[in-house]
């Protein structure tokens, strides 16, 4: 049985190799991304020394890896299951004998390995040559960080299923799409630091699950946290991931209660 | 007055699906603006931690954003192609618009257009205008038609690229993925170009020209001298992409052999 979910991890990567022409522009772009946003953000800098508790350096790493975190985490699962969901295919999927969000959860695994190897490294690697990038030379920090862009991945992809899921309730759920979208960009530190917002809003950032994505793992590879911190950070990330769990077994479950098809 | 009719047409058709699904309008008009909120939050939290972004000061970044949402508004209406691969290319609805009367680029337009998106455009306005009287800019006699002017220069931009862009669907069987990405690039164009190394600037300013839908022709109201001239380039930017854009269309269509089921 377990064979079968390991399966959908390797047909969704070799899916993805058919269109991986796609992903050589992909590395261009993120690595645009990254050098648009070190130039804004030395320009902020001008001659100070430090914003938000981040050091020039600093941000340019935190920058780079939060763009190349998002290259292996981004993926479209809440579209698919929506659109699984609208045109009626969920109802096959509903009788076959897997978890259709477990699959779901292997098949964006699949896509996110494959997005490592050929979006994240090489993006990584042309960012280190381009710009000033401070790696962190303990094997330990890189283990740590493995782990934590695992748990990056399980974050935002949960929040995906969830957003997929609520085209059960509100048929056409485009709009909940694009939000959730631009809340986990902006939220998750991709494009702020969450230490440069305003303190309320900071403060309100550090109860939501969105900083577990981005600006956790992205403060532990700077090295702006170490130590007994790292395990502070890896103690969210479990705890979002446990935390999610529960609304997608009750949507789930309200779901297969709820559906209806509307054409197909 | 052919393609008046069809556009009124279709605007009639999009308020009879948008009224089967009634709540998602505003939960896509609140998403839109959620996602202009993003930068102008970027640009808020950037200015708490320094004066000047490149020699510009906050009211004038503010006014720049305020420019730049009212083209895309107008063109994020009018012009989408969002999924165009998906839908028209790999399900084969491309056959459909082929046999009829009217461009089929027009029709492509028409069946997406998106009028939630031109609340942006008012708010816009309305930055421009609060930021422009912090600012104690003038009110010019040029100061409505070179608004006219720039906004539909800036569309054609926009337009002129994301056609290009698409129509690449025709020459490669791959649905491009390069359409979402590019959306992060065009708010780029926003800040002052001065800021990025010489390469950024090129980019943003020749191949993907997304610099003359932000600052350039925001300079213009805002009296930076050193950028008037770009500004004024605007519309003659807007007419070349445009035509680049037009011209790389209807050569895919030619090539188009249908490939759906």
């Amino acid at each position: 049985m377990l064979g079968a979910y390991f399966d959908f991890i390797r047909i969704r990567f070799l899916t993805m190799l058919a269109y991986r022409i796609n992903y050589y522009s992909g590395i261009l772009i993120y690595t645009l991304n990254i050098g648009v946003n070190y130039f804004t953000w030395k320009a902020i800098y001008g001659g100070g020394e430090s914003l938000g508790g981040f050091t020039g350096a600093q941000m340019t790493t935190y920058v780079a890896v939060s763009w190349m975190a998002r290259a292996f985490y981004f993926n479209n699962l809440d579209r698919e299951i929506s659109t699984d969901i609208r045109d009626g295919s969920i109802a096959i999927q509903f009788i076959r004998p897997y978890n259709y969000v477990l699959v779901k959860m292997m098949q964006g695994l699949g896509e996110g390995l494959f997005r490592f190897m050929m979006l994240m490294i090489p993006g990584m690697i042309i960012a280190v040559l381009l710009f000033p990038v401070q790696l962190p030379t303990e094997p330990s920090a890189w283990i740590g960080f493995l782990v934590m862009l695992f748990f990056s991945f399980l974050i935002s992809s949960q929040i995906n299923v969830i957003t997929g899921l609520t085209a059960f309730f509100v048929e056409n759920n485009e709009g909940v799409m694009r939000m959730k979208r631009v809340i986990v960009d902006l939220f998750s530190g991709l494009i702020v630091p969450i230490s440069l917002f305003p303190g309320w809003l900071s403060s309100v950032l550090h109860v939501l699950p969105f900083q577990a994505i981005t600006y956790l793992p992205g403060s532990v590879f700077t090295g702006r946290v170490q130590g007994v911190g790292i395990w502070n950070v890896l103690g969210v990330q479990v705890f979002w991931f446990l935390a999610l769990i529960i609304p997608i077994v009750w949507l789930y479950h309200a779901a297969r209660k709820r559906l209806f098809v509307q054409g197909g | 007055m052919y393609y008046l009719g069809l556009l009124f047409e279709y605007l009639k058709n999009y308020l009879k699906t948008r009224l089967t699904y009634r709540a998602d309008f505003w939960v896509e008009v609140i998403s839109d603006l959620l996602f202009q909120a993003t930068n102008f939050i970027f640009i808020l939290v950037i200015f708490m931690h320094t004066d000047r972004l490149g020699g510009w000061n906050q009211n004038e970044v503010v006014f720049v954003y305020g420019f730049f949402m009212v083209p895309f508004g107008v063109f994020s209406c009018f012009v989408n192609m969002w999924g165009f691969s998906e839908r028209y290319i790999v399900k084969g609805e491309m056959d459909r618009v082929l046999t009829r009367p009217a461009h089929n680029l027009f029709q492509i337009f028409l069946e997406n257009v998106d009028p939630p998106s031109l609340v942006g455009s008012f708010i816009g306005l309305i930055i421009m205008a609060i930021s422009g009287a912090n600012l104690g800019l003038p009110f010019e006699w040029w100061t409505i038609p070179a608004l006219l002017v720039l906004t539909l220069s800036a569309v054609a931009i926009y337009t002129g690229i994301y056609t290009t862009l698409t129509s690449l669907s025709f020459y490669s069987d791959a649905p491009t993925g390069i359409l979402p990405l590019m959306y992060n690039i065009q708010t780029y164009g926003r800040y002052p170009v001065t800021i990025y190394n010489r390469a950024i600037q090129v980019l943003l300013t020749w191949i993907v020209p997304f610099a003359f839908v932000g600052i350039y022709p925001a300079a213009l109201f805002l009296h930076r001298d050193e950028m008037r001239s770009m500004a004024l380039l605007t519309p003659v930017v807007g007419a070349v992409f445009l035509g680049i854009g037009l011209i790389s269309w209807n050569y895919g269509v030619k090539r188009y052999k249908g490939a759906g089921s």
